[in-house]
């Protein structure tokens, strides 16, 4: 046990890889939160005057509610008179394609080993980059517009798709959801929007890299990903912030709209800056995700590496509207130090012969709190419905914790619904034996967990598996013995 | 190549090993027999550096080096092999991948360049035929759901690819049939070299027919009590440790 927590020490002391900044001239918003910086963004952003009374609408309704006390996470509150809503480096004027993007913008992402220069990057993939509240670029645009396919910020879509944005925004989740997607309604500043017309397969993956580079700045993003009927496509996110000391706040939404057939993939991972060791700093990622299966036969399915951050507070779910839909969750969710996560699915269950799979690998290591929350509810006219779920916890060292909160509703006699749950702690046995064979404790630590989270880490798009399986191994450096 | 002298070692504090002597040379098989809890696996896994065994007195150089200040990996990666009596599963990582990184760490040790993965398969394949191995069972999560057979036959293809100048085998033969017993003892035997050395921990003679030893040690109550050649081993087949037992309990 001694050696156990020795060993622990060391893995702990591993430095975030992420946190630099950069400074640049900023066009910012006032701090804090009102009407009036509601307009302010909106103004910015030159919106129509439809969106800025959305805003409103649910900046009012904001005001009358109350942060949630549910989840199994503590963390002071958050004041949100001191943050700033809007934060953008400022650009002379704006940029019609690549070549004309600031070359400093660009160099952020090349540090971070994201390249958005089209003829470097590699054919597959199609990135949007969003730094604080804005997109500053977006690739492959013109190759996917032959397709008929949008794929671009949230602010342009707004712009040049507005019956679509319409259409679709707060669609899966209103306004009034709840508090941190009401506070993202009122504030949103920028994001990812993509179409994928009837028919079509996405060829190349699609995804948006998000940072927060600029101080007390939070970042409200919304992604909206509507996929029409028998479409196809795969959509990954990442994101990193600077080590800073005080916490920054991120709140979220993605919401996902699938047609007939139509089928979207969600990967995320997420490494914003965790705090470091004694629990200062890190950000706070209040988050709202749902997709909708509308059409018979869609799927959606959600895989998230979750490494980063110093509170979790997520749950990617999935509206089985359609018959015969399918949802999926694939998490592996790694806390240390004093991380805490909470997080899980909604699986919920309205169609016929509606199928749900939900893998949850939870690992704890350092003096951090790790939860599974999730719900399975099967309404009444969901015959047939099957869910599975799957929730493991690996636990590391001895001051570490892992709780499942699991919901079942069951409205329809006929639905089949499994849970099956294990706790293991990594063993001395195991890393013994990689040690006997000549693998140091490290290594050994790496294989093991890799092991452990290889049914999730299998659902990524090969590139992002990679980089999420050294991503775990850095996130544990030092942790086990 | 081995020398223990005067070894003690102690588990929470109730000792095991109470001095124990031994010398190994290239070339050579010992077996160390002996009754239940007599101290055989505890010698084995003091060897290869078992976090639990507390070595409280005594001297072990491996290749003129103190084998004690060593980390269990170092030893490894010096030559030290020990066969699990019982191999751990770990669930996920393929024994491909498993002993490919394990492979690449110890060549990195020894200032040798990693194997490519066209190298490493085809040194593979040239390493399953020694055990009868199946390439299906070393794309499965290691050691997860295999027979007690399969368990040990990976142990002795582990070794195969690692190459180590001392095996030490653990109750090998433990939960064999005759049949993997031969298939296990052929791998080592043919693993055997003038520059290599192995250790058999055991329970029976019958191992013993398969692996022919050049030595025969008893241990008992954390010493070797008596030492001799392969007939001891089947002098202790026909009569059992009783007599060993009176002997060494009257000499007290």
């Amino acid at each position: 046990m001694s050696k156990d927590n020795q060993i622990l020490e060391e893995f702990t002391s591993k430095d975030y890889e992420h946190g630099w900044s950069v400074n640049y001239e900023a066009d910012e918003a006032p701090l804090g939160l009102n009407e009036e910086i509601i307009r302010w963004i909106s103004a910015k952003k030159e919106e129509p005057q439809w969106l800025l009374d959305w805003r409103l609408k649910a900046f009012r309704a904001w005001e009358a509610m109350e942060e949630p006390k549910w989840a199994n996470v503590t963390y002071p509150k958050v004041d949100f008179q001191k943050l700033r809503y809007y934060s953008a480096p400022k650009q002379t004027k704006k940029p019609k394609s690549l070549d004309e993007i600031d070359p400093e913008l660009l160099a952020i992402y090349e540090r971070l080993g994201i390249s958005l220069n089209e003829q470097k990057r590699l054919q597959g993939i199609a990135v949007d980059a969003v730094l604080d509240s804005v997109s500053v670029a977006t690739t492959f645009k013109g190759t996917l517009a032959k397709l008929g396919i949008v794929f671009c910020s949230f602010s342009e879509a707004v712009k040049e798709h507005p019956e679509l944005v319409k259409k679709y925004l707060g669609s899966v989740v209103p306004m009034t959801d709840n508090y941190y997607a009401a506070l993202n309604s009122a504030v949103f500043s920028d994001g990812s929007f993509c179409y994928i017309p009837k028919g079509v397969r996405c060829p190349m993956e699609l995804s948006t890299y998000f940072r927060i580079n600029a101080a007390n700045t939070g970042q409200f993003e919304r992604t909206l990903i509507v996929a029409e009927d028998e479409s196809y496509v795969s959509y990954l996110e990442g994101c990193t912030a600077p080590q800073r000391d005080e916490n920054q706040l991120h709140a979220a939404v993605v919401e996902i709209y699938a047609g007939a057939h139509a089928e979207v993939k969600y990967s995320t991972v997420q490494n914003w800056f965790p705090g470091d060791k004694d629990g200062k700093g890190g950000i706070y990622n209040f988050v709202t995700k749902r997709g909708i299966c509308a059409g018979d036969h869609s799927k959606i399915s959600w895989t998230q590496v979750e490494t980063g951050s110093a509170v979790t507070w997520k749950y990617p779910s999935c509206i089985l509207k359609g018959d015969n839909s399918i949802g999926e969750f694939y998490s592996v969710a790694v806390t240390n130090n004093m991380q805490q996560a909470d997080t899980g699915t909604k699986m919920i269950h309205i169609g016929k012969n509606t199928k749900s799979r939900i893998v949850s690998k939870g690992i704890s290591a350092g003096k951090s709190q790790n939860s599974y929350r999730g719900q399975v509810q099967v309404m009444k006219r969901a015959s047939n419905a099957r869910n599975f779920s799957q929730c493991d916890s690996l636990l590391m060292g001895d001051r570490c914790g892992a709780h499942t909160f699991p919901y079942i509703d069951i409205q329809n006699p006929s639905a089949k619904v499994e849970h099956e749950a294990t706790t293991s702690k990594i063993g001395e046995d195991q890393i013994f034996y990689c040690n006997q064979r000549g693998i140091s404790t490290e290594d050994a630590v790496a294989l093991i967990v890799n092991g452990y989270a290889k049914e999730v880490l299998n659902q990524l798009p090969m590139e992002f598996a990679v980089e999420a399986q050294k991503l775990l191994a850095l996130t544990l450096e030092g942790s086990v013995g | 190549m081995l020398t223990i002298k005067n070894l003690h070692a102690a588990v929470e504090g109730t000792p095991i090993l109470r001095g124990i002597n031994l010398e190994v040379k290239p070339g050579e098989v010992h077996a160390i027999m002996g009754p239940n809890g007599s101290g055989k696996s505890t010698l084995a896994s003091v060897l290869a550096g078992r976090e639990e065994y507390e070595v409280t007195e005594g001297e072990v150089t491996f290749k003129g080096k103190d084998l004690l200040d060593l980390t269990p990996e170092d030893r490894a990666r010096e030559g030290v092999f020990l066969a699990f009596q019982y191999p751990v599963e770990i669930p996920g990582v393929s024994s491909t991948n498993f002993l490919r990184t394990a492979l690449n760490q110890v060549r990195e040790y020894r200032g040798q360049e990693p194997l490519d993965a066209v190298k490493f398969l085809s040194l593979m394949k040239e390493k399953m035929k020694l055990v009868e191995i199946d390439q299906k069972l070393l794309s499965r999560s290691l050691n997860e759901g295999f027979s007690g057979g399969e368990k040990k036959r990976n142990e002795i293809f582990q070794m195969a690819m690692l190459e180590p100048t001392l095996s030490i085998l653990d109750e090998t033969d433990s939960g064999l049939d005759i049949d993997a017993l031969r298939i296990v003892s052929n791998g080592v035997n043919q693993l055997k070299s003038p520059d290599t050395a192995t250790i058999v921990v055991t329970h029976y003679q019958r191992l013993l027919e398969y692996i022919v030893p050049d030595f025969v040690h008893v241990l008992y109550k954390g010493q070797i009590v008596k030492s001799g050649t392969k007939d001891l081993a089947l002098e202790l087949e026909a009569k059992g440790y009783d007599w060993i037992k009176e002997e060494v309990d009257a000499a007290v």
